[in-house]
């Protein structure tokens, strides 16, 4: 197996030596990638969009701190329009994260790269839906951008109503941006389930696949099935505002709770699919750095799937004082604890991979490990929140913003940068510095848990949240939060120098400087424009035994005859 | 929306591919099953997303049941069944254009579009000729809807309300209302024998004669209505009870008056056209969006570009019309056949 | 080169998808009518609340004749009909639940306090 694989017949660094080009040289002009159907071009303009709205959502969470902060240090109370503003910029930070950060991040940058590369194709199912999807992000994102000039927005990130009625800023644009929004998400996931079931080479069954695509396939069902029920919700809300069609809207005879079943039966799902790629992720980067076959694979596979089915069952745990009925939150809250189940399920298997693994302590290992960990406490905090009595009490106070920043932020995050450092070599064929990005690692984590483990005490001790005063019990908490934002906000400006610095400066990289085995290793970094000169050889993604270290050149390397005998093993 | 019609239709010649496959698949076959598969995953979106409507739908009528069974009064069955019928021959068309996609007939394959097109519009040809109908009783969504009341209890539009009180009443009475509106009842009641178009002429000319003359001070329509005590309540459940058994003639009209409808549930009969237009807009638009894909098909195989070989984006538009009008074969009962 | 079919569909026959017959077409026509005209005269007789549940049955029955003739789900790749199904299933608990719970509080709602003194 020739040239591309074997990289020291190839000369190590990756595609150039072969055939000149790779999918970043292939064409040049602003219209080949505007126009290109290639996954993989899509998915790097999907890295600039969503960066940018990472930027931009996540100055707005440095201002709030930084507001908050101020309130702690002074004595003057807030003025009615600090607290307007205030509104508007927890609404537009944690609608622009969500929608255009959290959400699209890992199935749009890492799934568009990654996908069609472990399924050895050239390309995903659709690659024109797959442009078309990037082209709905540019459009939600720009009517984001009119809601930011015209009036901004401060419902919140989730519109209830009746206020989202009645409030004069621009919900009616904020809303078809988040509609269009979610079409971007329903051809993003249409795309992957047409992909996964068509598009597998021979040899490779559903229980063969890298459990990134589990993940993947188990996020995309929901964005298939939830996501349509957010796009109805919002219509509602805008024909409501336009026209005062009453279904959710008291004073026109509606009802608001109702509001909050449709908006749930959408948004906890959503929470799932900004988990569920994450821990796609994490189960690659846990076995790769091991250097041990994942601990019970179809566990994780059907843990993946399980927690997308389950997050369909417990959309009303975000209700239990909406006015909800009690037997119904009593069902809410029995299922809500078991969504635990197949999440402990994925973490128990990370850790039994882990056990007497030999683990090299890379930047995307330090990642899946602060996942393991940010996880952790995300999820059980949440099962607190899961029992009706404690949720009384915690509803709407910043133990509930720790929770879920624990779980959407710091455990999506990390499993996001983990990725983006593990495939950063394949997608632009450059070695970034592992002590910047060590050290990047560092203040993110210390920064995290500093910013929002206070908010747990916080919370627990009282405060509101989105509230932009407070009595002065709780000014220490605040500062020493706002502090953590500020590490943890220099650390990710580290790790986009780190990525800038590489792309100019970085070392050229190998075709697999992890050694791992899924089939993305198996071509060089960067593709070329087809991805695969000669089609990879498929077999156990987790067996990584046929990759040879070599010292010269800091990468592994394919070795034919190992992996011939391994696949012998296989079939006995 | 149309992007259903993008699938498949692609620009990369191959090496040694059939002209019309993708770069990136193997074989014809694994090309049109992928086309196939997304497509049903849209449907799959298609159907939860109006299942929010469904759901509000189910939750406005399980709660108020009356609301339903008074605001249908409005809607005219015989048009609903006609326009059923008209979508199911179009589906059929479909279908058989997709036959003759298969079988390489074009000529078939564009009579049947054409056909299938055709139906699409008719279908929006009949609810324009419905939605004119409601317009013209002040039947909008909204806040400008005849049955709108303000917070305060006062109704919006006072005059509006009476006539459409009037009309509703008198379909669901049959013409047989008796109560306080009973006379504008009868009125009203002339002009829907006939078709809704020359309706809508009629009360085009009924309309001032109510307003100024026949109908009493807008002040007092503006009350509530107290709720009709026990008895009465009664006498007007009876009344749909017996009407079961021993008059099936009459039994098509529920004979719920707006007297019979409780306070608070007068205030929400708006909510029923809310929803009513809110299903019926979103479908027709997509039946809008069908029948463009409809039309870029027919533009297609003008060309000649469907034949046995290549008939994926047929069956994958085909696939679209069909579920548009699946959505209506629900729509049409709950909508018009309450009962 | 890379993207041979996944063992389920290497079934290399030229003949894709399938074609109905003439007489299917029109008998599903037939069938669909039929239905449509007793959906309608069903609302003749007073049946209480069967009525509604007769309605939702002879709709479920057509739009079962639409899926498995007219969209060719009964000669269809088996999981294309799993989606329908699905699709369903997913909007059943939606308004299950939804509707279960709705039901339980309809009588508490009030429209805003800021413009009840009006009354």
């Amino acid at each position: 197996m020739t040239v591309i694989n074997n990289p020291v017949k190839a000369g190590v660094y990756g595609g150039q030596e072969q055939s000149g080009t790779n999918y970043i040289n292939h064409s040049k002009g602003i219209m080949s990638w505007l126009l290109t159907l290639d996954h993989k071009r899509i998915a790097l303009m999907y890295m600039v969009t969503v960066l940018g709205a990472f930027l931009l959502g996540g100055s707005f969470a440095i201002i709030l701190r930084t507001m908050l902060f101020a309130r702690a240090v002074t004595e003057t109370p807030i003025t009615p329009t600090t607290q307007d503003l205030y509104n508007q910029f927890f609404t537009l930070h944690g609608a622009i994260l969500v929608f255009m950060f959290i959400i699209p991040a890992v199935p749009g940058i890492l799934g568009n790269m990654v996908l069609p590369l472990m399924l050895g194709a050239k390309d995903v199912a659709f690659p024109r839906l797959n442009l078309l999807s990037w082209y709905c992000y540019m459009g939600g994102g720009a009517f984001f951008l009119f809601v930011l000039l015209n009036g901004g927005l401060d419902t919140g990130w989730t519109f209830y109503t009746p206020y989202s009625t009645s409030t004069t800023t621009s919900v009616t644009a904020a809303t078809l941006g988040a509609f269009i929004l979610g079409f971007s998400s329903i051809l993003t996931g249409l795309n992957f389930i047409a992909s996964i079931h068509m598009l597998r080479p021979k040899g490779m069954g559903w229980f063969d696949m890298p459990l990134f695509l589990w993940a993947l396939y188990a996020t995309s069902v929901i964005q298939v099935l939830a996501t349509p029920v957010l796009a109805i919700t919002l219509l509602l809300l805008a024909a409501e505002r336009v026209f005062g069609v009453g279904i959710f809207d008291p004073a026109l005879g509606g009802d608001p709770v109702l509001y909050q079943h449709f908006f749930w039966f959408y948004s906890h799902p959503a929470v799932y699919i900004m988990i569920l790629p994450a821990m796609g992720v994490v189960s690659e980067l846990i076995a790769v750095f091991s250097r041990r076959h994942i601990f019970g694979y179809s566990f994780i596979a059907f843990s993946s799937v399980a927690i997308a089915l389950l997050g369909f069952l417990v959309w009303g745990h975000h209700m239990f004082t909406s006015g909800q009925s009690a037997m119904t939150n009593a069902i809410f809250s029995l299922i809500t604890f078991s969504v635990a189940i197949p999440s402990a399920i994925k973490v128990f298997n990370w850790l039994a991979t882990m056990y007497k693994g030999s683990i090299l302590l890379a930047t995307p290992m330090l990642y899946a490990l602060a996942f393991i960990w940010l996880f952790t406490i995300g999820g059980l905090t949440g099962v607190f929140l899961g029992s009706l009595s404690l949720d009384i009490m915690a509803h709407d106070t910043y133990f509930v913003v720790a929770h879920f920043h624990y779980v959407m932020v710091g455990s999506m995050l990390t499993a996001f940068l983990g990725g983006m450092y593990y495939w950063w070599p394949k997608m632009f064929g450059k070695m970034y510095s592992e002590k910047v990005a060590k050290i990047a690692w560092f203040l993110i984590f210390v920064g995290f848990n500093m910013t929002f483990f206070v908010q747990f005490v916080a919370g627990s001790q009282g405060m509101p949240r989105r509230y932009a005063d407070f009595i002065p019990e709780y000014a220490l908490y605040h500062q020493i939060s706002t502090i953590g934002s500020y590490i943890l906000a220099i650390g990710l400006f580290v790790v986009l120098f780190n990525w800038i610095h590489s792309l100019r400066f970085g070392k050229p990289a190998p075709q697999n400087p992890w050694g791992g085995n899924t089939l993305e290793w198996h071509t060089s970094s960067p593709p070329p424009h087809e991805n695969f000169i000669e089609d990879p050889p498929v077999s156990d993604p987790y067996v990584m035994g046929a990759w040879d270290y070599d010292e010269a050149g800091e990468c592994y390397v394919y070795n034919e005859a190992k992996a011939a005998e391994l696949a012998l093993r296989e079939h006995h | 929306m149309s992007n259903e019609a993008t699938h498949n239709d692609h620009a990369h010649d191959g090496h040694d591919h059939p002209p019309h496959l993708a770069h990136h698949y193997e074989t014809p076959k694994q090309q049109f099953e992928s086309g196939k598969l997304g497509m049903w995953v849209f449907l799959a979106t298609e159907v939860l997303m109006f299942g929010g409507l469904f759901c509000a739908y189910a939750i406005y009528r399980g709660n108020h049941q009356d609301v339903f069974l008074y605001g249908y009064g409005a809607l005219d069955k015989m048009w609903g069944a006609t326009n059923t019928v008209v979508l199911l021959a179009s589906s059929l068309t479909m279908a058989w254009a997709v036959r003759a996609a298969q079988l390489g007939k074009q000529k078939l394959l564009l009579t049947m579009l054409f056909l299938t097109f055709m139906g699409g519009v008719g279908f929006m040809c009949i609810k324009g000729v419905e939605y004119y109908a409601k317009w013209d009783h002040h039947l909008f969504p909204g806040t400008k809807n005849a049955f709108y009341f303000e917070a305060s209890g006062q109704a919006k539009y006072p005059e509006a309300l009476e006539h459409a009180i009037a009309y509703i009443d008198s379909k669901n009475t049959g013409g047989h209302a008796t109560g306080s509106h009973a006379e504008h009842a009868e009125m009203a009641e002339h002009g829907d024998a006939e078709s809704t178009a020359s309706e809508a002429a009629h009360a085009e000319e009924a309309k001032p004669t109510i307003v100024h003359a026949a109908f009493a001070p807008p002040a007092d329509v503006s009350l509530i209505k107290p709720p009709p005590s026990p008895a009465d309540h009664g006498v007007v459940n009876s009344a749909i009870d017996n009407a079961g058994i021993s008059e099936t003639r009459n039994a098509q009209h529920t004979q719920l008056t707006w007297d019979s409808l409780k306070p608070e549930e007068q205030k929400k009969v708006h909510l029923f056209f809310d929803i009513y237009f809110m299903m019926t807009g979103l479908h027709g638009i997509h039946v809008l969006v069908g029948m463009a894909v409809i039309a870029w098909l027919f533009l297609k195989a003008r060309k000649g570009v469907f034949g046995k070989d290549y008939f994926t984006p047929v069956d994958v538009g085909g696939l679209y019309w069909h579920l548009v009008d699946l959505i209506w074969i629900f729509l049409f009962p709950l909508l018009y056949l309450i009962h | 080169m890379t993207d041979a079919q996944a063992a389920t569909h290497d079934d290399h026959h030229d003949s894709i998808g399938h074609i109905s017959p003439p007489f299917v077409l029109i008998g599903v026509f037939a069938l669909l009518i039929g239905l449509t005209v007793l959906t309608v005269a069903v609302t003749f007789v007073d049946l209480g609340s069967a009525n509604i549940w007769i309605a939702l049955g002879v709709a479920v029955a057509k739009a079962a004749l639409v899926a498995l003739y007219f969209m060719h789900l009964r000669y269809d790749a088996p999981f294309n009909g799993l989606i329908l199904v699905c699709a369903f299933l997913f909007l059943a608990i939606f308004i299950g639940i939804s509707l279960m719970d709705t039901g339980s509080y309809q009588q508490n709602i009030q429209a805003p306090l800021t413009v009840r003194p009006a009354q």
